[in-house]
């Protein structure tokens, strides 16, 4: 039955056409194909999956943080009433509210637990150290987040929160004193203290993580991902010419056996 | 065949001259604090030790390239190909006359330094808006809190009060304030001690009865309103960890480093009248007759005295 397969191929070309079409026109079908149908270990597992989570989890917080982000009001005086208003008054508010409260324990800790399988599989070794440093530099971003975060709500325990933390930055050593007037914005947690930790909460800081966290991809899908320790697969040849044998595999990108 | 050691790694020597560029760098941010000479002169330092380790850094691209001898045979020794008006289009140049820095070259770096350059002149002010203006014009407001005859002798009052009226429930602020009558000397002594704790900054509350039904109100309704409340503290502490003091301020528990802050003061016209804090160590004695360890405000946790306060030889402007 010729008939049907050649309008079943032809239906196919028509449905791929906008793909076909951009992808003449910016290889980014390809290079999507690239990025999601990668190689990986055959015997890898739930384990692997904390690090897609913890993305997860990050791209949930950016959301919610952008919508909230219309609502909120960082200004001393109204502050506390814009949350109160997002809580108890506009539709969904309180669902959005508290994704984005909970969502960032959860992304902390995801990032500890994404943290503790690369520790334990050994999966920072070579050639994957710049991971872990990137890694460690957004562990410590995300931190950041949280701090700048927690005083945004403007309560009781938002204000003294973000008081003692900012003083915990001002005993370190020689720097301190200095951190913690830029933190507040002045010798005395002011009118100005509030927008600084909005701005640097949902502008400087994401930003910085966005750049991390795309370092972070661009290494893992460069390197490939490292196998479990008990693995049974065999151990490839080193992936880099001259290199030791590491845990790369598969191959890196452009590298011919 | 001599190889042309510009298209390898280019590894430049050990050079000394970022460490005086870095010294520079830190006169400039010291001098930022301390004063605007020590800034120039960081500054000086800094350009010149940044210039030499340019210097010493690009030495390696100073070298003379160094040529393949030419081995084809060389063409006829004529003019240059005649150009449309008839004269020569281009001079024929020497082995000696052909150029050692390249346009290209040159035109490599000038792209980079103008962009460089730009870019300096767009961040540079947009990071000082960022940062200078937590560092500059911190010089608090005087407050004043009222008629001393609010302030019966030997009593502490919570004095609650604005920093800075304009900025609002922001800068709302507590003190505790003891009226000691006079000294010895016969001039007047008042306790006035900041209600922030030394280990971390929360607010200590007194450890007594408060007797809000008493609370008097000087400026009732401005912006500079002032709320006094009497109390009888046996002690003051914090909520947060827990921190401990006596009447006079001094550590008794907890993990506070140091004793309470204090404030001075000034009577005018028979208003009692805050002028500026200062950190204290510890007190010997009590009112009138204490004597107070007193040092420049240093942040909650830091240590005023003792090697400590080593630790901390800068202190931001207040």
């Amino acid at each position: 039955m010729a008939r049907p397969a050649a309008r079943r191929s032809r239906v196919i070309q028509v449905t791929n056409y906008p793909l076909d079409w951009l992808e003449e026109r910016s290889g980014l079908v390809g290079g999507v194909k690239y990025f999601l149908f990668r190689k990986v270990p055959s015997d890898i597992g739930w384990w692997h999956t904390l690090g897609s989570a913890t993305l997860t989890a990050f791209l949930v917080q950016a959301l919610t943080g952008v919508i909230l982000a219309m609502y909120y009001k960082p200004d001393p005086d109204s502050a506390y009433d814009s949350i109160q208003r997002i809580t108890n008054e506009i539709t969904l508010g309180w669902l959005v509210r508290g994704m984005h409260r909970w969502g960032a324990s959860v992304f902390i800790i995801l990032m500890f637990f994404h943290m503790a399988r690369v520790f334990l599989f050994s999966a920072y070794r070579y050639p994957r150290e710049l991971n872990w440093i990137i890694g460690v530099l957004i562990l410590a971003t995300g931190m950041f987040e949280g701090f700048t975060g927690y005083l945004l709500p403007w309560d009781q325990t938002a204000y003294w929160a973000s008081v003692v933390g900012i003083n915990i930055n001002g005993t370190a050593p020689v720097a301190g004193p200095l951190l913690a007037q830029f933190l507040r914005g002045g010798s005395e947690i002011g009118a100005d203290t509030l927008p600084r930790f909005y701005s640097l909460h949902m502008l400087l800081i994401p930003g910085a993580l966005f750049a991390l966290i795309g370092l972070h991809l661009y290494l893992v899908v460069r390197l490939g991902v490292s196998t479990n320790p008990w693995t049974k697969d065999e151990e490839p040849p080193s992936a880099r010419p001259g290199g030791r044998s590491g845990l790369t595999r598969p191959a890196a990108r452009g590298v011919t056996k | 065949m001599e190889p042309n050691r510009h298209d390898e790694p280019h590894q430049p020597g050990a050079s000394l001259w970022p460490i005086g560029f870095a010294i520079g760098i830190v006169g400039v941010l010291v001098g930022l604090i301390v004063s605007w000479p020590a800034v120039a002169v960081g500054a000086a330092i800094a350009v010149f030790c940044g210039f030499m380790w340019v210097r010493d850094a690009g030495s390696g691209y100073r070298d003379v390239i160094v040529h393949e001898p030419e081995r084809r045979a060389a063409p006829p020794r004529g003019p240059a190909p005649p150009a449309t008006d008839g004269r020569d289009a281009m001079p024929v140049m020497s082995d000696e006359e052909i150029e050692r820095f390249p346009r290209s070259r040159f035109l490599e770096a000038s792209t980079l330094g103008l962009g460089a350059l730009i870019g300096g002149i767009v961040t540079v002010p947009v990071l000082g808006f960022m940062v200078v203006p937590a560092f500059v014009d911190q010089d608090e407001k005087d407050i004043n809190l009222g008629p001393l005859e609010n302030f019966p002798e030997g009593q502490y009052q919570i004095a609650t009060f604005f920093t800075d009226p304009e900025a609002g429930e922001v800068s709302r602020r507590t003190a505790f304030v003891r009226n000691n009558g006079l000294t010895k000397d016969g001039v007047p002594s008042c306790t006035i001690i900041s209600n922030r704790c030394a280990h971390l900054g929360c607010p200590v509350q007194p450890g007594g009865p408060v007797a809000d039904e008493d609370a008097k109100k000087v400026n009732e309704g401005q912006s500079d309103e002032v709320t006094i409340i009497p109390t009888q503290p046996a002690n003051f502490s914090c909520p947060c960890h827990g921190g401990s003091y006596d009447t006079e301020g001094n550590r008794i528990a907890g993990p506070p480093v140091r004793g309470l802050d204090r404030y001075e003061f000034a009577l005018r016209n028979g208003d009692l009248v805050l002028i500026d804090t200062y950190s204290v160590s510890r007190v010997e004695g009590t009112g009138a007759e204490a004597e107070i360890h007193k040092y420049r405000l240093a942040g909650p946790g830091e240590h005023v005295d003792g090697l400590e306060s080593l630790l901390y030889p800068i202190q931001a402007p207040h």
